[in-house]
């Protein structure tokens, strides 16, 4: 896969990253590097630390020892007080696209609103350009019948894939999944693993927190499984899916691909 | 009933009705913006000051209007505070509905989902600029609902002025009774004053409060 642009170059890079809720440490020293074009899948049970990991990369969590750096650059900056951060995690965070598990589109504002309501106050693009923008990447997803429709009118599915076209609309380097289809009826996850799928094969680099065994293993570089804030095994997803050599994933599998 | 007297005393009665209604807009609008500075010192990271304001709203709302009044009325001018009647009113009235409002400005923006907030943050949006392209849109409805019912409290308190002889409508009928001795007249009138202001103003907050959910409708 790849193999034209697989140049090893370090895209997210997480280095022995801690993290803790009052008495709870959530995350006990994670390390983990995605290279530019790469997809890598974090699977792991429930409450194992993946969406604070995740958050911690566009610093939604504030971690308490570590680094994390995005093409090269430091994204947790404890030396930066007040506004300084403020203008630098900004400026990070609209090179990052994140979609959540329950969509969190904004209910007052169109679909394309949505989409283009960052590049029109962040980057300044003037609303033509904008809608252009907006309608391009609604194609995209398959839904440019909806631009003017509210998010409320949508299904599920329909919510994630402009919650994907939202975040896109930025040209973020790097594209973060937490659990994307999760909160979707089992026949609307298609559509959104498509999406997904096709974002892939434009060598987007993404990191995907997912239940989704069979999507992970088809459509990842890299799988990465997380249990307890410690990452218990790493490999290419053939071989964390098929033979797991920790006893903790083959556990953790056989109860997912069983049910 | 006198109904000749009733028609008589109409045209004074409207005219203390727009005192009423003037101390109740100036106390509204400026105890809005007492009560945006009270959600704003909430918002502080130093703790003294969000107990300052903190404080300020339990007091507020821990004591009788009524006694609010009185006291910088009659208590103001020993430590050199000399308002006169209207603008005490005006003042104290909205001190007063500005500790209510901030609760229900609090309240109206904590009602946003806090995933908008993260989404919002997530696209590289600062904090103002989402309070304001996000939050507040969304918090508005809510928002123009309970300052709606604030509104309503202030013009019934703004009966209270009375007592420091702002000749509103309360006042002009306690006035009118005593020249006239027809209190069963004069009171229903007065009552049927408030009612028509207070149905005006719910009919405008309604229309506010539609023009703010249409998008959920639409
Ligand atoms: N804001 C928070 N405050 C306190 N505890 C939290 C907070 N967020 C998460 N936790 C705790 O941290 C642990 C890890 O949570 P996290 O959401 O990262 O797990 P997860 O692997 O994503 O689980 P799931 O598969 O259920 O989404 C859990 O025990 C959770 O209760
Ligand atoms: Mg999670």
């Amino acid at each position: 896969m790849n193999t034209e642009r697989n140049k090893d170059e370090p895209m997210i890079e997480i280095r022995d990253v801690h993290k803790s809720f009052g008495d709870l440490e959530v995350l006990k020293g994670i390390n983990l590097t995605v290279n530019r074009g790469k997809i890598v899948s974090i699977i792991g049970p429930s409450g194992s630390g993946k969406s604070t990991l995740l958050r911690s990369v566009n610093h939604l969590e504030v971690i308490d020892q570590g680094n994390i750096l995005l093409d090269g650059v430091q994204v947790n900056r404890p030396d930066m007080k007040g506004l300084q951060f403020e203008r630098h995690i900004n400026h990070i965070r609209q090179n990052m696209g994140m979609v959540f598990q329950h969509f969190n589109l904004f209910p007052h504002l169109s679909t394309i609103d949505n989409i283009t309501l960052a590049p029109r106050k962040l980057k300044k693009m003037p609303p033509k350009i904008a809608r252009e923008l907006g309608m391009e990447l609604l194609n995209r997803v398959g839904l440019a019948s909806k631009a003017d429709v509210f998010p409320n009118w949508l299904s599920g599915g329909q919510k994630q894939r402009v919650a994907i076209a939202r975040a896109l609309a930025m040209e973020p380097k790097v594209m973060l999944f937490d659990e994307a289809t999760s909160a979707l009826d089992p026949e609307l996850v298609e559509e959104v693993n498509q999406v997904m799928q096709s974002l892939a094969e434009e060598q987007m680099t993404m990191l995907i927190v997912t239940h989704e065994m069979g999507f992970a293993r088809d459509v990842s570089d890299w799988a990465m499984f997380m249990d307890g804030g410690v990452v218990v095994e790493e490999c290419a997803p053939q071989k964390l899916f098929s033979n797991p050599d920790q006893e903790r994933t083959q556990n953790f599998l056989r109860k997912h691909l069983n049910s | 009933m006198d109904f000749n007297l009733m028609i008589e005393v109409t045209p004074l009665l409207v005219k203390a009705a727009w005192i009423t209604i003037d101390i109740s807009i100036r106390s509204l609008f400026f105890g809005f913006f007492i009560a945006c500075g009270l959600v704003f010192l909430q918002s502080f990271q130093f703790a003294p000051i969000r107990w300052f304001a903190r404080g300020y709203i339990s007091v507020i709302r821990g004591t009788p209007y009524f006694v609010q009044l009185l006291l910088v009325f009659y208590g103001g001018p020993s430590i050199g505070l000399r308002l006169d009647p209207i603008t005490c009113g005006v003042v104290v009235g909205a001190f007063n509905i500005a500790a209510y409002m901030s609760e229900a400005i609090r309240g109206s923006i904590e009602s946003v989902d806090s995933g908008q907030v993260e989404a919002s943050r997530s696209l590289g949006f600062g904090k103002v600029q989402t309070l304001v392209s996000i939050i507040l849109p969304q918090s508005a409805a809510l928002m123009i609902r309970s300052i709606g019912i604030l509104a309503i409290v202030l013009i019934k308190n703004s009966s209270l002025v009375s007592i420091i002889s702002v000749v509103e409508l309360t006042y002009q009928a306690q006035r009118l009774i005593g020249s006239t001795y027809k209190p069963l007249e004069i009171f229903t009138l007065s009552a049927f004053m408030y009612v028509i202001i207070i149905y005006a103003v719910m009919g405008i907050i309604e229309l506010a409060y539609r023009r703010a959910m249409r998008y959920t409708t639409l």
